[in-house]
């Protein structure tokens, strides 16, 4: 190791320093000015570097360039902002969508009624919503199943018994559980909005089987889920016009809350935490220069003995 | 000079007094800063939240 590092800066820096001069010493450097001939081929061998480096890099995203996917455009959410939070009317409209038209196919198992309380639903009315189905419970004293009205602590009822049965009849497509679809798809809120309004004629050479449809911005394009989201495709309770557009926006809302439904906590505990913090900082710099006051004001003389 | 100097012997001189402020202060600084939290939500987000929303059903 010495030797190397003696070869390439000379034994300046190894030698103990005899004759340095003063600025040398000042400067606390030993090793020597590189001369103009290093500096320029330290200089073409930097660049040389950085060309290839940055040349492989582009070749490696032209190779991905041919991946057959349409990303979907950023829509400007109301809930996009640091400090926004979810939109509650639309997450309310868009459980309206969820249960008229795509619960048809798609379970949710993971929210239960009671979620609904203070987000969506009053307590009435989530329990009317968990009463409109019917849950098997049991056994009772006989050992027999039983159906009973479902209740706030019932989850989302599955349209189909098992995988195979959705399979089945949705001509051997899965459709995904919703609950969590949010934040397992890239894109997120603006790939659900790109997937519901996105349907269109397939381009010539597109393979589209039986039962398939052409979404582009399906990864592969072909996808065995029929446009469900036209304009009146369903009323709003709330009156609101029921366009294409706003019942996939409303139904994303819904999905986005669903997926994440610490999401307002979140943006709540962000403002505590930016005050908190900086109170704690400010409090923090005024504590270091109280320390440090007392020696970033001292002076140090030094007295020659002669 | 008066008032820091009373509070000086009332609060800051003894630990016991000194900790029963620390845990009082403690409680009425986190209310504040909760309330005045919540408060910034409510106003970043008016319209948007369930109790804004409630009320029109």
């Amino acid at each position: 190791m010495a030797a190397t590092v003696g070869r390439i800066c000379g034994a300046g820096l190894l030698k103990s320093a005899n004759g340095a001069s003063v600025t040398q010493i000042s400067s606390f450097s030993t090793s020597r000015e590189w001369t103009r001939g290093r500096k320029a081929l330290m200089g073409t061998l930097g660049m040389l570097a950085g060309g290839t480096g940055a040349l492989l890099f582009a070749l490696d995203r032209s190779v991905k360039a041919s991946d057959l996917e349409l990303h979907p455009p950023k829509n400007p959410w109301s809930h996009d902002g640091i400090l926004s939070s979810l939109d509650h009317a639309g997450i309310r409209r868009g459980y309206e969508v969820y249960k008229q038209v795509c619960a048809a196919c798609h379970s949710m198992r993971f929210i239960a009624y009671r979620n609904l309380i203070g987000v969506s639903h009053t307590e009435a009315e989530a329990k009317a919503e968990a009463e409109e189905i019917m849950v098997t419970d049991g056994p009772d004293e006989l050992g027999n199943m039983f159906k009973r009205p479902g209740k706030l602590s019932d989850y989302f009822p599955s349209p189909y018994p098992n995988e195979e049965a959705a399979r089945a009849a949705n001509n051997g497509a899965y459709p995904p559980d919703l609950s969590y679809i949010v934040d397992a798809r890239h894109g997120g809120e603006d790939y659900i909005f790109a997937l519901l309004t996105g349907y269109c004629d397939p381009p010539a050479g597109a393979v589209i089987r039986e039962g398939q449809y052409f979404n582009p911005y399906f990864p592969g394009g072909a996808i065995s889920m029929a446009q469900a989201l036209y304009n009146e495709a369903m009323e709003y309770t709330d009156g609101t016009p029921a366009t294409a557009s706003q019942l996939a926006k409303d139904v994303s809302t819904f999905l986005k809350w669903t997926s994440e439904p610490d999401f307002d906590d979140r943006k709540r505990m962000f403002i505590k935490a930016v005050g908190i913090f900086s109170i704690l900082i400010a409090l923090t710099y005024y504590l270091k220069r109280h320390k440090w006051s007392s020696i970033k004001t001292r002076k140090i003389e030094f007295k020659p003995r002669n | 000079m008066a008032l820091s100097s009373t509070i000086y012997n009332t609060i800051f001189k003894r630990t016991s007094t000194f900790a029963l402020a620390c845990g009082i202060s403690a409680f009425f600084f986190e209310r504040t800063l909760d309330l005045g939290s919540e408060t910034v939500f409510e106003k970043v987000n008016q319209g948007k939240l369930w109790n804004d929303m409630k009320d029109k059903l």
